[in-house]
């Protein structure tokens, strides 16, 4: 007999199975459609998409939106810069460093945002934060030093999964020097990886509020918290939209992830 | 503690990779990690370090256990009394639902498209944290919010029977909701890892289901689902914007008071705020220490 038999009781089991993941389901779907409905009405008596239109004409929305993404993309770029040369050194020279990187790159995860921004704070009071870009520059570290969980991990598995030390060794042996292999070799092996770690920080950066708020940068996090003490219907509208954002972000960088396995 | 004496690991590794490598032709090996280790100094090592040192000085300058004495203060007892309650409720909520939401698609047959349409908005979800999840929720379940008004039609009204988004129970269910995809994303994998001839085995040896939960399948996911509450704890605990947003800093949390400490010196002692915030990471600290230790006990389970 080739054909694997069902489970005993995989019937009933099924019947479990549907209904928690309907009662899960009605409670992730309920607060979206919730707040869809809820952008719609800002006309009385009528459904409609005035509050999204406020928000679109609300030059504001425009300014922190990009400020927003320019330091993302900076972050990123950084992030990149970072870790991938020492993602490589480490798989190819200095392996006993592994778990120290491992450790750093966890470390945001035991420091809650609110506390590193105290600290950096604290610790750039009398220097950085004396100038104009001072607090943009901590702002942008803060978000480098955030996406780095996620970017080491990205890159790490990447560079497990394309074999770093021949690519090297091929490389090497046709006459290129240190800095062509990092940047013709490696970083475009890598392309994958770096895109997933950099939707992830793209969407992170983009709905970050604490650091910003603290740093008192014109951010899009600070901007959307504002906007709520204005304003009843645009806030849930500006949500719809971060919501979609953070879906297309997250949903390219799974999509990339799943493409490599 | 490794944390706050931070500059000491990495030297010391560093120092050990270079003896190991001095005899080679390749002494300056560990130049290629310096721009790495220096960003993560300067804005992640120091910056903590910074907390730990200032929370045991005075104004002056000089050692003092003072304002880690002044912790006991009640506002302050209350805030990590509140925020360690909210983590611990969301954890345990968080955990058991979102067990069973991973349960539903791996073992539990529900694989193929359900499932990878679970496991996608669970990535999404579990990064949906912040202002817009607040707003959201206000929609929601605010003073005018939908269900509210569904459920006020239905002859319920929510506020004059207690419930409040802006107190502890609206912040609860508010933060399952990046707390249950959390939750699906860590155990699938773990559930996955239920190998079938172990159910095999128990059934051939006249095991009931029952059985072969409650002896096999439980003490083996037992690791992987403590470890993941206390995960969920740690993402709790240190969330700011979610609970900001929401209750306008009304709230009485450890975060939210840090918040107030840096904006305006609201405890009009800044020592006191650095203990506060080192008071913080020393929970986290332990909780992340506890994680990874259970994350090498599943690990010896799963080989």
């Amino acid at each position: 007999m080739t054909r694997q038999m069902p489970h005993q009781g995989t019937v009933p089991q099924q019947g479990w199975s549907w209904l928690w993941l309907t009662l899960g389901s009605l409670y992730f779907v309920i607060p979206l459609l919730a707040t869809v409905d809820f952008s719609l009405r800002a006309k009385k008596d009528e459904l409609g998409f005035t509050a999204y239109a406020n928000i679109f004409n609300d030059p504001k929305f425009f300014e922190s939106f990009t400020f927003s993404a320019l330091t993302g993309v900076a972050a990123i770029a950084l992030s990149m810069l970072l870790i991938v040369p020492t993602a490589y050194w480490v798989q190819l020279r200095l392996p006993r460093l592994r778990p120290v990187i491992e450790l750093i790159t966890l470390l945001p995860f035991v420091v809650p945002a609110v506390v590193l921004v105290f600290g950096l704070i604290r610790t750039y009071s009398t220097t950085l934060l004396n100038n104009r870009s001072g607090g943009w520059i901590l702002l942008t570290a803060a978000y480098v030093i955030l996406s780095f969980p996620y970017m080491y991990r990205a890159v790490d598995t990447g560079m497990r999964a394309v074999n770093v030390q021949t690519l090297t060794e091929a490389a090497q042996s046709l006459g290129a020097n240190w800095g062509t292999i990092i940047w013709r070799v490696i970083f475009p092996n890598l392309r994958v990886a770096l895109l997933n770690g950099a939707f992830i920080t793209f969407a992170i950066v983009m709905g970050e509020f604490t650091i910003a708020a603290l740093l008192a940068q014109p951010a899009f996090g600070p901007y959307m918290n504002l906007l709520a003490s204005s304003k009843v219907y645009e806030p849930s509208a500006l949500a719809v939209v971060s919501f979609a954002l953070t879906w297309g972000a997250i949903g390219i960088a799974q999509i990339l992830g799943r493409g490599k396995r | 503690m490794t944390l706050f004496q931070p500059s000491k690991q990495p030297f010391r590794a560093i120092a050990a990779v270079r003896l190991h490598f001095a005899n080679a032709d390749r002494p300056w090996d560990w130049l290629g990690v310096v721009p790495f280790f220096g960003f993560a100094i300067a804005f992640l090592l120091i910056p903590a370090a910074s907390i730990a040192i200032r929370s045991v000085q005075d104004n002056a300058g000089h050692f003092t256990l003072q304002n880690l004495l002044d912790l006991r203060q009640p506002t302050i007892v209350s805030a990590y009394w509140v925020s360690i309650k909210l983590s611990v409720v969301t954890a345990l909520i968080g955990g058991v639902v979102g067990a069973l939401m991973a349960y539903a698609i791996t073992v539990g047959g529900l694989t193929g498209g359900v499932r990878s349409l679970l496991m996608t908005f669970s990535g999404v979800a579990s990064n949906f944290a912040g202002v817009p999840l607040a707003f959201a929720f206000i929609a929601t379940l605010g003073r005018l919010g939908i269900v509210t008004g569904w459920l006020n039609q239905a002859g319920i009204d929510l506020y004059q029977g207690g419930f409040n988004l802006y107190t502890f129970w609206g912040l609860a269910i508010t933060y399952l909701y990046f707390q249950i995809p959390l939750t699906v994303l860590i155990l699938v994998p773990a559930l996955d890892g239920l190998k079938r001839e172990w159910r095999e085995a128990s059934e051939n040896l006249g095991a009931t289901s029952w059985q072969y939960w409650r002896y096999v399948a439980l003490p083996m996911l037992m690791p992987s689902l403590l470890g993941t509450m206390i995960l969920l704890f740690g993402n709790a605990f240190g969330a700011h914007a979610t609970a900001y947003a929401l209750t306008g800093g009304q709230i009485n949390l450890v975060t939210i008071l840090i918040g107030a400490q840096i904006s305006g010196d609201a405890l009009q002692n800044p020592g006191l705020g650095n203990a506060l915030a080192l008071g913080m990471v020393v929970i986290m600290g332990l909780s992340i220490a506890a994680y990874s230790w259970l994350q090498q006990r599943t690990a010896r389970w799963v080989k």
